[in-house]
């Protein structure tokens, strides 16, 4: 059974139609491209499974089950993890503050309960030794590389135990050797067996890590097949419209 | 050369006597225990550390260039004056912090000590002015906040209204007079704000040291503290992570009315008459003392201890200048070198940084 499942998807807003009828599943520990040109209809996607936007049309079943989200915390809730395009990070924090930024732990009881420094320092240094990245609790984000920064970001959806990930142009802002990085971290992800949806622009990056693509044109999918089945050439003229459907 | 490259690789006492780990458990503890800087290193860099050698300096030196300095009549002066401007920087500080400004305190100061003054003028006890003052403040600084938060206007523009607003509101509750009655309980207002309890240290400054407390830790211990810096350090990423922006937001503004409404009880009791014109001009001095002090007006960036030094530091100023015998006119140009004297060592070492 899919983790995820969207069955004729679609949002407009006003007179214009952003996603149309789009349906897809993801499966537990799979990685899933999600490509398309700019305005194609995969940010808005996106933003629907993280209970930014409602559907305007159609449903979405995690599990099995109806999902209705109203707000980006539903989403966590039920064990969507979002990795922002821009990775949403404050400069001013350290890296394991960032972690936990929004659910921060605390000991003591009720109002008088105190930031948990040393379980929050403790947890977020295992989780960056199970991604195997040198970031260190206490460092301060503002220092890091673009690689570290993102495995600050990708650290937090490994505080609750997520079904899904979703990354949003992981390795748009970062070097060769930093993409090779974050590439190691979305398959120490699928490794426990979540499902990633991996939007980007970068070919070399979907076919080095996922399973499978999914391109959309102008709203609607207009291809979902297994890497294997595909080529950089077929996506590529997928997106641009070159080729019609596969 | 930084402090970067030079990691503190202590791991905790308690490790060392337990027995002997393997090598995992080890590099995790070492993990968590590595600084980028180390204590000493961390107190160099701080600009709150630099000014309060410079305060420190500034005393020693007016200790033996004059003879009135170091009178403790003249010290009682200083610390007791510094207190208003810090209390109301400690608020202040916070709001910097989230990445806001409060241009509103000084008027809502006013405001609050003629709430106060008129209340038990009109013959209602203390407790009854206090509530009605603190119950001002609150209302002024949720009205703020609402509309900064929830309608979106910049902090600036609201408070700057608000400013106006609040000094004629003051002048409005007493018809533009001075009120240096306080009916029943003015002997206790003025105990309140002129006594000395504890040591014959002023009343004013045990506030300031409690609030200064209080404040340092909501900021270091609380998920409120921790929901403050982020705001102002990424407001979009505390939206997407879960924050609760908003309220938090209204909360801080809450607070720096409260700071300028609990400043006006105490100046109300130690002056014991309220006018008008109280105030007018200090939310530039409390400002200069939060900046002074380490806050960055950018957001993310301050510390309780911050304001009450660069607090410390104007009123220093203030003091020497009179008791050096210097024209009071250059006074202005003196707190304006050290607002940008201090944070020119900030800019130069974030330089030095980059390079």
């Amino acid at each position: 059974m899919p983790v995820l499942e969207l069955q004729n998807i679609s949002k407009h807003f006003g007179a214009i139609h952003a996603v149309s009828d789009v349906s897809f599943s993801l499966e537990a520990g799979e990685v899933v491209g999600l490509m398309g040109d700019n305005g194609a209809g995969k940010s808005t996607l996106v933003k629907m499974i993280a209970g930014n936007f409602r559907p305007s049309h159609g449903s979405m079943r995690l599990d099995g089950a109806e999902l209705v989200m109203h707000r980006p915390v539903d989403a966590r809730r039920h064990g969507i993890e979002i990795v922002h395009q821009d990775l949403a990070l404050c400069d001013n924090l350290t890296a394991a503050a960032n972690v936990y930024l929004g659910r921060e732990l605390r000991r003591g009881f009720g109002p008088f309960s105190v930031l948990d420094y040393a379980a929050m320092y403790r947890r977020a240094a295992q989780i960056f030794a199970e991604l195997k990245s040198e970031t260190r609790p206490r460092d301060l984000v503002k220092q890091m590389s673009g690689g570290q920064r993102q495995a600050v970001a990708i650290a937090r959806t490994r505080l609750s135990d997520p079904k899904i990930v979703l990354m949003d142009e992981p390795t748009a802002a970062i070097s060769v050797r930093q993409v090779a990085e974050v590439l190691n971290l979305i398959r120490r992800l699928r490794d426990h067996g979540i499902a990633v949806a991996l939007i980007s622009h970068r070919m070399p990056d979907v076919f080095t890590v996922a399973d499978r693509v999914i391109v959309m044109r102008r709203g609607r999918k207009v291809a979902d097949k297994r890497i294997a089945d595909s080529s950089p050439e077929e996506v590529t003229g997928l997106i641009t419209g070159a080729i019609e459907t596969a | 050369m930084t402090p970067a490259e030079t990691p503190d690789h202590r791991t905790r006492s308690s490790d060392e006597a337990r027995s002997p780990m393997t090598d995992s458990t080890n590099s995790l503890d070492q993990s968590i225990a590595q600084k980028q800087h180390t204590r000493l290193a961390a107190l160099l860099s701080s600009q709150t550390f630099w000014v309060f050698i410079a305060v420190i300096l500034a005393c020693l030196y007016l200790s033996f260039a004059t003879d009135s300095f170091a009178t403790s009549k003249n010290l009682y002066n200083i610390t007791r004056n510094v207190t208003f401007v810090a209390i109301i920087a400690l608020g202040m500080t916070i709001v910097i912090i989230s990445g806001g400004i409060d241009l509103s305190v000084g008027s809502v100061l006013c405001l609050c000590s003629m709430v106060l003054a008129v209340t038990m003028h009109a013959g209602y006890s203390i407790e009854i002015g206090i509530a009605a003052a603190i119950g001002t403040a609150l209302v002024v600084g949720a009205f703020n906040g609402i509309l900064i938060a929830y309608l979106g206007f910049p902090p600036f523009v609201v408070t700057l209204g608000m400013l106006s607003v609040a000094r004629s509101l003051a002048m409005v509750a007493s018809n533009n007079t001075v009120v240096f009655e306080f009916g029943p309980d003015h002997d206790k207002l003025l105990a309140l704000g002129g006594g000395a309890w504890l040591f014959g240290i002023a009343n004013p400054v045990l506030y300031m040291l409690v609030l200064a407390a209080l404040t340092g830790f909501v900021l270091r211990w609380t998920r409120f503290g921790r929901h403050v810096f982020a705001i102002g350090g990424n407001e979009q990423a505390a939206i997407l992570t879960g924050v609760p922006v908003r309220p938090i937001k209204v909360a801080v503004y809450m607070i720096s009315a409260l700071s300028a409404g609990i400043a006006g009880i105490v100046q109300t009791g130690w002056l014991g008459a309220v006018t008008t014109n109280i105030g007018a001009g200090m939310e530039l001095q409390v400002i200069a003392a939060a900046v002074i002090g380490g806050a960055d007006l950018a957001g993310g960036v301050g510390t309780a201890l911050g304001a009450l030094v660069g607090a410390a530091l104007i009123e220093v100023i203030r003091n020497s200048l009179g008791l050096l015998g210097i024209n009071a006119f250059w006074q202005g140009t003196f707190i304006g070198g050290a607002i940008i004297l201090a944070v020119l060592f900030d800019r130069i070492r974030n330089i030095r940084r980059r390079d």
